[in-house]
């Protein structure tokens, strides 16, 4: 019996990848986020252990509204750091026709990664800036590493949508999406590119679990507490002005 | 053959023309459409004049506190006033049901006191001549009341019954409209005068001597259909030679019938697509072009628009927002696979952007996954737009009604002209389980109502023991509930038949008795939260049972849990063949509905606080709804938990309004109408029956909360209906503003 730790079954969202799907929130991630609106699934020790045939039922009961280009989106959280149990939940998926996305910032790579990109239909990757340093500063993660995943979808030829979120001051600039233009032109897996404006929504869930969890306190500060929301016009202008080549 | 009129040249001949049989008609003659709606027209100057002008009659009556004028001198029948215009030149469709549009009428054959009241409500006095002509009159009310036991009063005042049709028209029949276009009134007498020589060779029972005196009134009222077509200058004895024509007859059959009923729900049946075959007769032989036919759709519509009844401000309490349900069912398939979508159906939709949003008519999509595509994105743009429409599976109700059915009201199936139903409100399950805990006390009303027994001792309750209780309170309701309607609807055939409607049916009609239950996902938690939580009653001074706490979690309807959804499962399938245990009037089929209407908020009102945390007072969700925010994984998961109740075990309906921000059905209007396309496919897919769609914000009803002035026109579909926002109660809109919007993460 296979289980993983997720945060949240979502029947229906229509923002993370094509059409009508079903989002799979896992529980954990290794990046922290300066503008993050999901601190609640960092914790791996936090959220819940559900059976993957569990889960696979909820998803089954979903597939009706799914359509032609609907499916089940893997998003987080961090997928690959439960590669087993979501490389099972998307090939079980496959198996029944279900379309498979992945919602990812490419952390991972390696054999975890490679198992689950077996049964990715589609990757939604993030790519959160253009330089180690602002990685570094804002994400905690690495550009490198970011562009050595997207080394591998391009090697398997997974269609990739790359993501990136607008945050005011910080990367609201044409330069900084020109630069985003220039590094992903080289990969044919790159079909879209989504430019998403930063939404100041999150406050009050960095206040519940500083409430939930106080020992760690410290650790739920809303790093962009002082940004304010990049308006949607912004985030389209932007688009434009990057001339993205796909 | 009933007769061979020029009128039906160009026609493809049949059955129709030797027996009333509008289905065959449409079969043999309705030209499928399954192009998208670039075809359409916009409105021509002539309506954008004629609207205008009811608009601001419209405006005047929302001034005026909701009712423009009332004439309390006469009582309204078919024929009696003279003909009324808004503006004669430039009405195609004429006929309102007074002297004046908008201009509503007394009807006190359901009952006088009603009648008076509402008059009184407005600042009127019902006048002496009709007061004086129906103190010798027996009214339905005054002859239903005569007939109540004891219990029924008491469960009636108590409130665990409510909503009965027993102070006004009854309502929920759909007489076929279409038939008056088709063979013009002469034949439809003919016809009707051979079933009354039928009966001199039969035994006079009681049941065939109230047929003979009933088609002895049904041929009367065909005569006063033509004296009211008459009035406006048109002889309807024969039939329609045109488009014109056709939707005029229709509108003279629909007008005649709520000038003589005022029931709560008068709906239209199917008359989109009949219409268009003669639309298309016009069209192909030059005589009209597009802009005609959606001109022609647009004044029979405002027709509708324009249709009132006179009600009371407990009236407006259960059912709000002035609604008068008259649902028109588009689309559906054939029972061979092939489409009833004509442009005719577009057409219709489309009187939502050539005159604007409107609560009616109650426009309902009967939804196949068989439709053409085309049609379904149009919808789904109308919903997106309008919040104006509804609709119900066609693929689970054609089954059992045939591929010529219409909706009554909300959600109640019926083939047209051949079935009719006894309307029967809805009784309070969570009320119930009180009660049962309660021995037979009421803790809101204080009233001691079925069987006696001690309260409930035990410090938890046991899901056994509740069990073992429910069942005998519910055993005894639901004897209850048969009984009162068999008075209401006996007394209702008596005091205030439908003469023109069920003119309009065909004499040996199947009756169905359509029983409701109000609270479904309240008690369906309130037994999960016994069954898997800790809950403990807390009782007061008196030793009653006024309270629960809540230990620990439990499964909730609206999640997709089958812990729970089955036994909302079980609530509608116990309650079904308990009602069946007790015979109905006239040999009537009990089914049964979850459907509040807006009712929930009053039923909530009158209940007490429930094991699964509900305050007292607490509003239930409207009709088979999740309660508002209990649903915890999303849209579909909730949509699922209601797709699992069982059609067959709730015939009569199964209303779900589901609200949805734009943002989160996509990115733009062309992403979001493919998106809701592919929910209604797959919620109607995994066999539900119904859907309100609402795509909008919260914001913009706060808003329209706080400034109702600006926003007349917001229309918002709340439980198998639309209503104009700013015309519900203050309370009705905060209910509606606290359920669950499905947003974006």
């Amino acid at each position: 019996m296979i289980k993983g730790r997720i945060h949240s079954f979502l029947s229906m969202g229509t923002v993370d990848g094509p059409g009508v799907r079903s989002v799979i929130f896992m529980q954990g991630c290794p990046l922290r986020c300066a503008y993050c609106h999901n601190p609640d699934t960092w914790d791996f020790s936090h959220g819940k252990e559900v059976e993957l045939e569990e889960l696979l039922q909820k998803v089954l009961r979903c597939k009706p509204y799914y359509g032609e280009n609907g499916g089940i989106t893997v998003s987080g959280g961090e997928g690959l750091l439960q590669p087993e149990f979501v490389a099972e939940l998307m090939r079980r998926c496959k198996q029944k026709g279900i379309h498979t996305a992945l919602d990812t910032s490419g952390c991972v790579t390696g054999e975890a990664a490679e198992k689950v990109l077996e049964y990715t239909d589609l990757c939604l990757l993030d790519v959160k800036f253009d330089n180690e340093e602002d990685y570094k500063e804002y994400t905690g993660g690495s550009f490198e590493k970011t562009m050595e995943f997207l080394e591998l979808l391009e090697s398997k030829g997974i269609p990739t949508w790359v993501r990136r979120v607008i945050v005011p001051s910080v990367n609201d600039n044409e330069d900084s999406v020109k630069k985003l233009a220039k590094i992903i032109k080289p990969y044919t897996c790159v079909k879209k590119v989504e430019l998403l404006p930063f939404r100041k929504l999150c406050t009050p869930k960095y206040e519940m679990m500083r409430e939930q969890y106080p020992e760690q306190a410290s650790e739920y500060v809303f790093k962009f507490e002082d940004k304010e929301s990049c308006p949607a016009e912004k985030a389209k202008a932007l688009y434009e002005a990057a001339e993205f080549n796909l | 053959m009933l007769g061979s009129f020029k009128e039906w040249e160009g026609f493809v001949g049949g059955d129709w023309q030797n027996e009333i049989n509008v289905r065959n008609f449409i079969h043999l003659n309705c030209k499928p459409y399954d192009g998208d709606e670039s075809f359409l027209s916009g409105a021509t100057e002539r309506t954008k004049n004629l609207y205008a002008k009811l608009e601001e009659l419209f405006k005047k009556e929302r001034e005026n506190g909701g009712v423009l004028d009332i004439d309390t001198e006469n009582v309204v029948s078919v024929a009696d006033y003279a003909p009324a215009y808004l503006d004669k030149e430039n009405e195609l469709i004429v006929g309102y049901q007074t002297d004046a549009p908008l201009k509503r009428g007394v009807n006190p054959f359901g009952g006088i006191r009603m009648a008076r009241s509402a008059c009184e409500a407005y600042g009127y006095k019902l006048g002496d001549k009709i007061e004086e002509e129906f103190k010798y009159r027996t009214t339905h009310n005054e002859g239903v009341f005569r007939a109540y036991t004891a219990e029924m009063r008491a469960a009636r005042s108590a409130k665990l019954i409510t909503g009965l049709p027993d102070a006004y028209g009854r309502g929920r029949i759909i007489g076929d409209y279409r038939r008056v276009a088709l063979y013009g009134v002469d034949v439809l007498i003919e016809e009707k005068k051979k079933d009354q020589a039928k009966l001199q060779y039969v035994t006079m029972d009681q049941e065939k001597v109230t047929l003979a005196a009933e088609l002895y009134m049904q041929i009367v009222y065909l005569g006063e259909l033509k004296k009211l077509a008459e009035s406006y200058g048109y002889d309807i004895s024969k039939p329609a030679k045109n488009a014109l024509e056709a939707y005029q007859w229709v509108y003279f059959g629909y007008l005649a019938a709520i000038k003589e009923q005022n029931g709560a729900a008068m709906s239209l049946g199917r008359v989109s697509t009949f219409l268009d075959i003669y639309v298309q007769r016009d069209i192909e032989k030059g005589l009209i072009d597009e802009e005609d036919a959606q001109e022609i759709t647009d004044h029979f519509v405002m027709k509708l628009r324009a249709a009132r009844h006179l009600r009371t401000p407990e009236y407006n309490e259960l059912f709000g927002g002035d609604p008068m349900w008259i649902t028109e069912s588009i689309g559906g398939m054939r029972e061979n696979g092939k489409s009833l979508v004509t442009k005719n159906s577009f057409r219709f939709l489309n009187t939502l952007y050539t005159m604007g949003s409107a609560p009616e008519p109650n426009l309902t999509i009967l939804w196949s996954e068989q439709l053409p595509e085309p049609f379904k994105r149009f919808c789904a743009k109308v919903s997106i737009d309008t919040d104006s429409i509804q609709y119900e599976n066609d693929d689970i109700m054609r089954p059992h009604y045939g591929d010529d059915y219409g909706i009554a009201c909300c959600v109640s199936a019926m083939k047209i002209g051949k079935q009719m139903q006894f309307f029967g409100a809805r009784c309070n399950m969570p009320k119930l389980l009180l009660l049962a805990l309660n021995g037979g006390y009421d803790n809101v009303s204080g009233k001691r109502l079925g069987p006696q027994m001690e309260v409930y001792q035990g410090k938890v309750l046991d899901y056994d023991e509740v069990m073992k209780r429910f069942a005998i309170y519910h055993k005894w309701l639901c004897n209850l509930y048969v009984n009162t309607m068999n008075v209401i609807h006996c007394v209702h055939d008596k005091y205030a038949y439908e003469r023109v409607q069920m003119a309009l049916h065909d004499t040996d009609v199947h009756r169905f008795m359509a029983f409701g239950i109000a609270g479904l996902s309240v008690i369906a938690d309130s037994l999960s939260a016994v069954k898997f939580a800790k809950v403990r009653p807390i009782k007061n001074e008196q030793g009653i049972i006024m309270d629960f706490e809540i230990e620990g979690d439990f499964p909730k309807f609206g999640n997709d849990d089958i812990k729970v959804d089955e036994i909302a499962t079980w609530v509608l399938r116990s309650t079904i063949a308990l009602l069946k245990e007790t015979p109905a009037y006239r040999g009537a089929e009990h089914t049964l509905s979850a459907l509040t209407i807006t009712s929930n908020v009053v039923y909530g009102k009158n209940t007490g606080a429930t094991p699964d945390g509900r305050k007292a007072g607490e509003p239930f969700a409207p009709g088979a709804n999740p309660m508002h925010n209990r649903e915890e994984n999303g849209a579909l998961a909730s949509l699922n938990s209601v797709a699992r109740l069982p059609y067959d075990s709730c015939r009569d309906g199964i209303s779900n309004t589901f609200s949805i921000t734009p943002e989160a059905l996509g990115h733009n209007d062309e992403e979001r109408a493919a998106n809701l396309v592919n929910v209604l496919d797959g919620y109607f897919h995994n066999k539900a029956h119904h859907i309100n769609v609402n795509v909008m914000r919260r914001e913009q009803l706060l808003a329209a909360y706080e400034n109702p002035e600006l926003y007349p026109n917001l229309t918002i579909r709340v439980s198998g209906y639309a209503v104009n926002f700013c015309k519900l109660t203050k309370e009705q809109q905060k209910e509606v503003i606290s359920r669950t919007f499905h947003e974006a993460m």
